[in-house]
């Protein structure tokens, strides 16, 4: 009975070497969105081109990502060749043209190509508070149930897409 | 010369006030200091180690905007803490909700000390136990 206390030391040790070896790698800054497993939230948002209201009716029935970006963003840029690939591989993209101006968004998509089904305005960032977005690029999965899946803060690549691609 | 000086440094000053914290205007001196309260004990979602009232990313800024305005449209402070959690979860909070999952977090401390005066007892009893032998 003594020789076992005089262990527990050594095995409250080891416990916690298994634990934070497990802990080790992990990326500190990811952060799960509040809204997982969620309908996506009740917008009126007005469409970059025409200028139509759409409303969370309009959305498309199967799964889709919802991808939040504006020209004021730098990792947008590096995002955008991606979203072209992943546009042409038959992807559903909505984009969400976040705090950001009409003229310079559409100029954007005119002179880099256009990977959204549909894109709307978010100028104010309402939509984006209602999202738990904290700035862009930002993406979400919708999955065909219309319930957020997953969101990925930070640019969407060949790498990220591997992880995302399963909840769609 | 000197007073050119003086007169820089103190437009200086007010660009810095200027700069650290929007102008707002409050209804009453409660709405006010219930600002001041909430933007502090309110987390930035994206700098993670700094409040709302510290951090000066683009984030913090619609959120402070968004906590003035639901303050003056007479939202409670719970009413807001819940709609930052709905939006950002639990993380946004620096003071921990008390929940089934934050139970350890909240009284984990008292466990541990109620166990140590458990072994402290213990351990006084078989000494005093050996002393009278």
């Amino acid at each position: 009975m003594k020789r076992i206390v005089l262990f527990l030391p050594f095995l409250v040790f080891l416990v916690l070497g298994v634990v934070f070896y497990f802990l080790l790698g992990k990326d500190t800054q990811y952060m799960p969105s509040a809204l997982i497993g969620q309908p996506v939230p009740q917008f009126q948002l007005v469409t970059l081109k025409g200028e139509q209201i759409k409303q969370t009716d309009d959305l498309p029935k199967g799964s889709y990502l919802i991808n939040f970006w504006g020209t004021w963003c730098p990792s947008c840029h590096v995002e955008h060749p991606y979203l072209m690939t992943l546009a042409e591989q038959g992807v559903t993209i909505i984009g969400i043209d976040y705090k950001d101006q009409q003229a310079a968004a559409r100029q954007w998509l005119r002179d880099k190509g256009n990977p959204y089904t549909l894109v709307l305005m978010d100028e104010l960032g309402q939509f984006g508070l209602d999202m738990g977005v904290t700035g862009a690029p930002e993406t979400f999965v919708v999955n065909a149930e219309g319930k957020i899946a997953y969101r990925l803060q930070g640019v969407l690549n060949a790498q990220s897409w591997q992880v995302i691609k399963a909840y769609l | 010369m000197m007073k050119q000086l003086l007169i820089g440094l103190v437009l200086l000053g007010l660009v810095n006030t200027t700069f650290a914290e929007e102008r707002m205007t409050f209804r009453s001196e409660l709405n006010q200091v219930r600002y001041q309260s909430l933007i502090k004990e309110l987390r930035c979602p994206k700098c993670q180690n700094q409040n709302l009232a510290d951090s000066n990313s683009g984030i913090s800024v619609d959120l402070r905007q968004q906590v003035h305005n639901m303050i003056e449209s007479g939202k409670t402070d719970q009413e807001i803490v819940d709609y930052m959690v709905a939006r950002y979860g639990t993380f946004v909070l620096y003071r921990p909700q008390n929940t089934p999952a934050t139970f350890l977090l909240w009284y984990g401390p008292f466990i541990l000390l109620l166990g140590g005066v458990v072994l402290f007892v213990a351990v006084l009893m078989k000494n005093r136990g050996r002393g009278s032998k």
